[in-house]
């Protein structure tokens, strides 16, 4: 990598500056169909985890073992690995999530945040360095994940975690639990985020224009 | 990130070598948790059929699996399901209570699995729960979650058919009051039912199977 950083800018890195969906704009499917539900978000958010965690781990271990010609068949094998292993526990342990998020469970593995990150950087980094970033962007995507459901359930439901918000007189906007809602949603957020974003260039280059006129 | 010494190729052979070590570990992984999770899985699915048949036949605390072959309906014991089986439900004396009847087909987006309690002495459906489906949520899964849809098959006859009508307009025995928004469920789940019963009515005895002694002393 270009500029040396320590294991811990690594992970920061995920939560904000690049946020895998926020700033990368990755893993766009789970992102919008599993988030209608805070639980749910919550859910896939930790099973993503576990999953580019794990093979961040073994990708970097191996970096060297693997030649470089079927280096991304090799990830998708040490992926797939994995959504295979938290498939199978999450239908033994919860059986009730599993139900809900279905089908989006094993398509994790074709998620490119993970496949991404082994490509860019687990495969060309120390262990530390690779676990580290691992746990940063599945955090920020967890954190995103979280923040589309949340919106999400508390407008579609009126509840948040499953506890009813607002009472009974409270009239959900259904459209916000359906596919709809979900695209709605995260281009609002996406323009939060956005607006923040530069705002904060323009304060700095005020900072700098003001810092100049000084001297 | 070139390496710098050395542009060797790799040969074929430690290129296929490293693919077939890689899947070679990750088969015995996933076996291993296939294995280790395989009788949690099985138990939970057990149970959460267990909980729909008592649910779906008012007072049962006992159930069996029931197999039709050779023109006849009998005590399945082995595990697995098909198109074949159903479940009968016994009282705590021992008495035959109804069918748990498993029936599924399409619905809106996704089939849906629909397993519903009949009492054949009074051609009537007691009871329906959705065992599987994948219904818009906030419209389609009212079907299991609209408490007032599902009390409609609480008490339903199925002569000459069970039928789909507007919300409100029901006043027939075999009537079900649609669900505003989410007609196509609605429609999909009694025809689903009627489909199950034109699969197993004319087989089954109305007064079922009576348990083996032993089982019905205990």
């Amino acid at each position: 990598m270009a500029t040396p950083s320590s294991p811990y800018e690594e992970m920061m890195k995920g939560l904000w500056r690049d946020n895998p969906v926020f700033v990368q704009v990755l893993g766009m499917c789970p992102m919008l169909a599993v988030t209608n539900t805070a639980v749910n978000a919550l859910a896939m958010g930790l099973a993503t985890l576990f999953v580019l965690v794990g093979s961040s781990f073994l990708v970097s271990v191996m970096r060297s073992l693997i030649p470089k010609q079927v280096r991304i068949s090799s990830y998708i094998i040490i992926i797939a690995t994995f959504v295979t292993i938290i498939d199978y526990s999450l239908l033994a342990v919860f059986p009730k999530i599993h139900k809900e998020l279905g089908a989006f469970i094993p398509l994790i593995t074709a998620n490119c945040l993970i496949l991404g990150r082994q490509e860019a950087f687990a495969s060309r980094n120390s262990v530390g360095y690779a676990v580290m970033d691992a746990i940063g962007m599945s955090v920020g995507f967890l954190f995103a994940l979280l923040a589309l459901g949340s919106v999400r359930e508390i407008l579609g439901e009126g509840a948040l975690f499953g506890f009813n918000l607002f009472g009974p007189n409270f009239e959900p906007w259904i459209i916000m639990i359906l596919p709809p809602g979900g695209f709605l949603t995260l281009g609002l957020i996406l323009l939060f985020f956005n607006w923040i974003t530069e705002k904060r260039k323009q304060a700095q280059i005020e900072y700098q224009l003001a810092e100049e006129r000084a001297s | 990130m070139s390496a710098p010494v050395e542009i060797k190729e790799p040969s074929s052979f430690r290129l296929a070598s490293t693919l077939a070590i890689a899947g070679l570990i990750s088969g015995v992984a996933i076996v291993a948790v296939y294995e280790a999770t395989l009788p949690t899985i099985t138990h939970n699915k057990a149970e959460e059929l267990k909980a729909a048949v008592f649910k779906v036949l008012p007072e049962v605390t006992e159930m069996r699996k029931y197999q039709y072959e050779n023109n006849s309906l009998r005590f399945r014991t082995e595990e697995g399901s098909d198109d074949q089986t159903l479940y009968g439900g016994y009282s705590q004396q021992g008495a035959f209570v109804g069918y748990a009847i498993p029936s599924a087909g399409p619905g809106f987006q996704d089939t849906i699995g629909i397993l519903y309690g009949y009492i054949p002495e009074q051609r009537k459906v007691v009871g329906m729960e959705i065992l599987e489906s994948r219904e818009t949520p906030g419209l389609g899964d009212k079907i299991y979650k609209d408490l007032y849809f599902v009390s409609n098959f609480e008490n339903l006859s199925i002569d000459p058919e069970i039928m789909v009508v507007k919300k409100g307009l029901r006043d027939e025995p075999h009537e079900v009051d649609a669900i505003t928004g989410a007609t196509i469920s609605s429609k999909a789940v009694v025809r689903i039912i009627n489909e199950g019963n034109q699969r197993w009515i004319h087989k089954i005895p109305t007064h079922g199977i009576p348990l083996p002694e032993q089982k019905g002393a205990e």
